[in-house]
């Protein structure tokens, strides 16, 4: 078995397994070790990708992981993210009586999303997701004591319940349909016999639902809102980024291997729609920030699935991950300046911010400006992209109903920057600590860079095809 | 090397400001000064060394930026963009000299007007077809603060409107672009190229779609009737100086990329639909006037005539695209005379704005109904209004007279019944600024402007600087329009 090939993983594996350990043994006050433990083990998880990344795409383990351009830059990604809402975490938990498992929680989701953007074979895929799913529930339930959180839980719970199940059914009819679960195997077996187009529609409707719902896409996004809302800022800065990147990934390496005749393109693009225009109505007049960062992540998700209905062209995989980063570093700011300020969350809080605490708000007004895409920032370049892979691949109308969704997204950001920018307001603002000060810090100045070496990630866009079909 | 210093001086004065703390209210406003001075002066430097003879664009810098996209650093000039952007570097100058209340954040106000001249200068200066959209975005950031933090009456809403409407526009405008851009068989973000190629020729639909595009968004920034309902609230809300920038440099983005994109780019297309264009040019014309006519509030009115103003602009860019002629000659004339108004309306109305944020400073009101015989209370501000008025109505020996007669000769020759409907526009726009002037300054002086003080020296000193630019084109054109014919000459073909 060539075990190398999951060294980065493995090693999540066991730091996992040493932070439960270590939080069994150590007192209250030396809990935050788990923390950097966990930094320590993402870093060298992200060193042995960075060592992944020559080699050619391939499979290995029979063809059910697949080492390809996407799943190495996704795994880029998810550690990435995974440590930035590791660093924001120690001084948020402090108070907590148990948190050192949390690192160890953290780490596992990481793993499943990793899975998921990996994985070349559907029984590969349904332990990934749920994986991720198992290890973020308790996440969000954190905080034992406090109702919203748990109410937030409860709602992803019974959501991921559900549509786990849609999934694992997807999968079986799928297998049942082909005889076998490896992407390879299906994507001939799918092309050479007609089979049951119904039975094949049925699957497909599953497995994309169930994905859905990792990517907080429409039908299963009605978790976001209340995780970002509900639970402990730094698990929202967490889930409303890594699981989507595992699963757009995901997504677009499932789609790729269904027949033309399923017609996958226009319900992709119908949910992308839905997705985005949905996430910003209900954005539009929210007053709470923490909700309103939740539904606008919805939205995202979104015009990611743009990339996905284009995915058989030569720029969508670029596309796709190239929005995923710039949304990805941008929420993080996001959520890192929320978690800075102590999860406040109320519109009101944030008046006269530019003024009190002109540093914190302009990271704020960064990451917002670079979630509408507002050049130069990276986020234009995300969205730059989507559209010329979708108006390409000739779905222009796909790429005008992003761009009016695009202003109205802008009314809610700017709500929120006029009331930093423009309002009077309160004198002491409290802040959390040092390092969720540095996390905040980190992300801002990682979308900033990214912005200028846009030319880095588009020489990487020849690598960036999927190993099947 | 000398376009890119003046681009960058700016903002390295923007950042300065921004970054370092504890600069005082005059501290400021002269580093602002020095860094948008500096960058007028590199302009002027490149007007002197413009080959009129020489090729179409001239000091061109290049760095590689996202070869893999074909995105680069291109800078370069042509005469049309030299002559707006050294207008637009003027009116900087002159609004951050121009005294404001900056309510007591004196460092963020400059640090944001300088911004707004590095990212306008940008448009002008830019040869990258990706890049002139970034700074065109940027433009309208450093506005939204600006009218946002130190406007007045209903600021946020005014920002608000003003950033969503015109980011709807340049994001169709950016649809446009990937358009044009795609349309290429190795795709170039490169100006040059898609000039030189013309990708869209003859492609019927697909070109058309793509320029309903760039021109619908461009349409909103110049704004052309329907599209112009951003713009009064805009301007009543905004504080003096941002207004005299936003009518003098950001909507002439609009227009300067109907020369630089639809125009240069897809001639061809452009030809075909030149008439459409100019009807609705013709209506913008007459429409605005018109409302500015009902205007009691002095802002509103001098902002209406912008759209007035603008509507010529366009009527001679339509024009020169128009292919009814077979005579260069016309579409030159048309074209060059598009490019002075564009100058001409950006000092005058300018002056104008700057004019109100003086008024507004002295009694925070702006309807014409309170005010009243202040000729003998305030004669030097009574003098230059009066001249900035009769530039913008198209007195003979000031500038718009050059820019209107151009455009009307032009017009003549290939749409002769537009022209005759479109001098009615001129003829409402004397009534308007004739009727402003009479109710501000004669008849009676009503008792709560007793304490009307004249204009500071600042503020009378700039208002010259500008009145002298005016008065200069109006007189001895000849240095401007050397300079554009080179250009205009060699886009319509005539060389």
């Amino acid at each position: 078995m060539p075990v190398g090939d999951l060294l980065p993983e493995i090693v999540l594996l066991v730091g996992a397994v040493a932070i439960v350990l270590l939080a069994a043994f150590t007192p209250h006050e030396r809990q935050h070790w788990g923390a950097w433990l966990a930094l320590f083990v993402l870093a060298v998880s992200f060193g042995l990708t960075w060592s992944q990344w020559s080699s050619l795409p391939r499979t290995t383990f029979s063809g059910v992981w697949a080492m390809d351009g996407p799943a190495i830059a996704a795994k880029g990604l998810i550690l990435v993210g995974g440590a930035i809402a590791v660093l924001l975490s120690p001084a948020w938990m402090l108070t907590d009586r148990r948190h050192g498992e949390y690192y160890a929680l953290v780490l596992f989701a990481l793993l499943g999303a990793i899975m998921m953007a990996s994985a070349n074979d559907a029984m590969e895929l349904i332990v990934g997701v749920l994986l991720s799913s198992v290890a973020s529930y308790p996440l969000v339930a954190y905080h034992r004591g406090w109702s919203p959180g748990l109410e937030a839980a409860m709602k992803y719970f019974l959501i991921g319940a559900l549509t786990n199940t849609l999934l694992a059914t997807g999968v079986v009819i799928l297998f049942g349909l082909a005889g076998d679960t490896d992407y390879a195997h299906l994507d001939e077996r799918l092309a050479t016999q007609g089979g049951d187009q119904f039975a094949l529609s049925i699957a497909t409707m599953g497995i994309v639902i169930g994905l859905s719902f990792k990517l907080a896409a429409f039908p299963g996004h009605a978790w976001m809102p209340d995780v970002a809302q509900g639970a402990p800022a730094p698990v929202a800065a967490l889930l409303s980024v890594v699981p989507k990147v595992g699963a757009a990934v995901a997504l677009a390496r499932f789609v790729s291997i269904l027949p033309e005749s399923v017609a996958w393109a226009p319900i992709v693009a119908l949910i992308a729609v839905v997705t985005m225009t949905l996430g910003n109505l209900a954005a539009l007049r929210q007053t709470d920030v923490r909700r309103l960062l939740g539904w606008s992540s919805v939205s995202q998700s979104g015009y990611a699935l743009m990339a996905v209905v284009v995915i058989g062209t030569a720029q969508a995989m670029t596309a796709l991950l190239g929005f995923m980063l710039a949304y990805l570093l941008a929420n993080l700011a996001a959520f890192g300046v929320v978690t800075h300020l102590r999860g406040r969350t109320c519109l009101a809080d944030y008046h006269g911010l530019a003024r009190t605490q002109p540093l914190i708000a302009t990271v704020l007004i960064l990451a917002l400006l670079s979630l509408v895409g507002i050049p130069p920032l990276v986020g234009f370049f995300g969205k730059f992209l989507l559209f010329e892979a979708t108006m390409a691949a000739g779905y222009a109308w796909l790429a005008v109903v992003a761009v009016i969704n695009t202003v109205l997204s802008l009314f809610y950001y700017l709500r929120v920057i006029a009331a930093m920018a423009f309002q009077p307001g309160q004198a002491e603002i409290p802040t959390l600590g040092r390092s969720s000060a540095l996390a905040m810090l980190i992300s801002a100045i990682l979308l900033l860079v990214t912005s200028l070496g846009v030319q880095g990630g588009m020489a990487m866009s020849p690598m960036l095809h999927l190993v099947t079909p | 090397m000398i376009l890119t210093l003046a681009l960058v001086i700016p903002w390295l004065g923007a950042l300065a400001l921004a970054l370092l703390p504890g600069w005082t209210q005059s501290q400021a406003r002269w580093v602002a000064v020095g860094s948008a001075g500096l960058s007028l002066l590199a302009l002027v430097f490149a007007w002197t060394g413009f080959n009129p003879a020489g090729p179409l664009f001239q000091h061109i810098d290049e760095v590689r930026w996202v070869p893999s996209l074909g995105v680069a650093y291109r800078v370069g000039a042509d005469g049309i963009a030299l002559a707006v952007a050294t207008m637009s570097a003027v009116l900087f100058v002159a609004a951050i000299l121009y005294p404001v209340d900056t309510r007591g954040q004196p460092r963020q106000y400059y640090a944001w007007l300088v911004f707004l001249q590095g990212a306008s200068l940008g448009v002008f200066l830019t040869l990258d077809l990706l890049l002139f959209y970034v700074f065109f975005d940027l433009t309208l950031v450093g506005m939204f603060f600006l009218i946002g933090r130190w406007g007045h009456g209903e600021a946020q809403t005014a920002a608000l409107k003003f950033f969503l409407y015109t980011f709807a526009g340049s994001l169709l405008m950016l649809l446009g672009i990937i358009g044009l851009y795609l349309s290429l068989e190795t795709p170039t973000f490169d100006m040059r190229v898609l000039i030189a190629e013309q990708p869209l020729a003859g492609t019927g639909a697909y070109a058309g779609l793509v320029f309903l595009a760039l021109m619908l968004g461009l349409a909103i920034k110049t704004p052309l009737v329907p599209l112009h309902t951003w713009l009064p609230q805009a301007h009543v809300d905004a504080p003096g100086p941002a207004s005299a920038v936003l009518a003098g440099v950001l909507l002439k983005l609009g227009t300067f990329g109907m020369i630089r994109l639809p125009f240069a780019m897809m001639a061809e297309t452009f030809a075909r639909y030149a008439l459409p264009v100019a009807i609705i040019a013709l209506v913008a014309i007459l429409y605005g006037a018109l409302v500015a006519l009902g205007q009691s509030n002095l802002k509103r009115r001098i902002a209406y005539t912008s759209i007035n103003h603008m509507g010529y602009t366009v009527l001679g860019i339509a024009v020169a695209a128009a292919l009814v002629t077979d005579n260069p000659m016309v579409r030159q004339l048309a074209l060059t005379g598009a490019t002075v108004e564009m100058v001409a309306h950006g000092l005058i109305t300018g002056a104008l704005f700057l004019i109100s944020g003086s008024f507004w400073q002295r009694t925070g009101d702006y309807a014409l109904d309170n005010y009243g015989g202040l000729a003998y209370q305030a004669p030097l501000l009574t003098g230059f209004t009066v001249l900035a008025s009769f530039a913008s109505l198209g007195m003979p020996g000031l500038a718009g007279f050059v820019a209107e007669f151009q455009i009307f000769t032009g017009t003549f020759a290939v749409y002769p019944w537009l022209a005759v409907l479109g001098v009615v526009g001129i003829l409402i726009t004397a009534a308007l600024f004739l009727d402003m002037l009479r109710r501000l300054f004669f008849g009676h002086l009503p008792t709560h402007l007793g304490q009307f003080s004249e204009l500071s020296r600042t503020e009378w000193s700039v208002l010259g600087g500008l009145s002298l630019g005016i008065v200069i084109i109006g007189v001895y054109p000849r240095f401007l329009l050397t300079l554009i014919d080179a250009s205009s000459a060699i886009l319509v073909g005539g060389r």
